[in-house]
């Protein structure tokens, strides 16, 4: 029985496609999904440490707040925003407004720039609170 | 021609038999998590200096620790819901597919259940 839909053809695959910007935003949602979820691991960690004790939270500390750890949080934090905005996105087209052609591309290539620089001004606050 | 039955009909439901519900709840918590995730990193901007007992202290705050709690329930309620969707379109064999549906779950409320303990317990010791 499943050898008879073996051989069917394919549609084609993303390769075949040229990479458009609203097709970039939306691999892009999805792969930051992806990120974010095992990110969780991330904050489980954290929280757990608070729970533990401050041996456990000085050491989360430490790691988090290493040169790689403030790399990795930082790229978290893109994923983050760029994931919200990508969701915004989805939430007015699951209203029924902007599916005009140009207009959803300026709004993805507007995410790919809104992201960063939303993530930037988030970090240069957590720094100038300090 | 209608294939349908009454029953189906107004059970709505679909061949899925779980209608609109994993859609609707998806957006759901989309919307609640704009509102709880920008709680959160608010709460982490303030405190991305602070000492071990001045968080302690922040969540031991009633309304800090509920706010957490309610990020928890969010956000792994979003994420198991949307890495499904990601298995369900990209992993074709069936075996496969119901083992990574169920690792999904289970990493999904691992995950909630730690996190809301230890926000639990931090807001309960104060």
């Amino acid at each position: 029985m499943a050898k008879a839909t073996n051989n069917r053809p394919l549609s084609p695959h993303l390769q075949i496609y040229k990479l458009i910007p609203t097709m970039a935003s939306s691999i892009t949602h999805r792969i930051t999904g992806g990120a974010l979820y095992f990110g969780t691991l991330l904050v489980a960690w954290w929280l757990i440490a608070i729970a533990t004790g401050e041996g456990a939270y000085d050491l989360v500390s430490a790691i988090y707040g290493s040169f790689i750890g403030r790399l990795i949080l930082f790229g978290f934090t893109w994923a983050l925003v760029q994931h919200l905005l990508g969701g915004l996105r989805h939430l007015m087209w699951d209203l029924g407004y902007g599916f005009e052609k140009h207009f959803a591309t300026k709004l993805a290539k507007a995410t790919f720039i809104a992201a960063p620089v939303i993530t930037i001004l988030l970090w240069i606050i957590g720094y100038s609170v300090r | 021609m209608d294939m349908r039955t009454p029953l189906g009909k107004v059970r709505g439901l679909g061949s899925a038999k779980d209608g609109t519900e994993h859609f609707w709840l998806q957006r759901l918590t989309a919307v609640s998590n704009l509102v709880l995730v920008s709680f959160f990193v608010c709460f982490i901007i303030a405190h991305s200096n602070s000492s071990y007992a001045e968080v302690r202290a922040a969540l031991g705050n009633p309304i800090v620790a509920v706010m957490m709690g309610l990020v928890m329930v969010s956000v792994f309620t979003h994420m198991r819901l949307g890495m499904q969707i990601i298995i369900e379109d990209y992993v074709h064999h069936e075996g496969v597919k119901v083992v990574l549906l169920m690792l999904n779950t289970f990493f999904s409320f691992l995950m909630g259940a730690l996190c809301l303990f230890a926000v639990l317990k931090t807001g309960f010791v104060g």
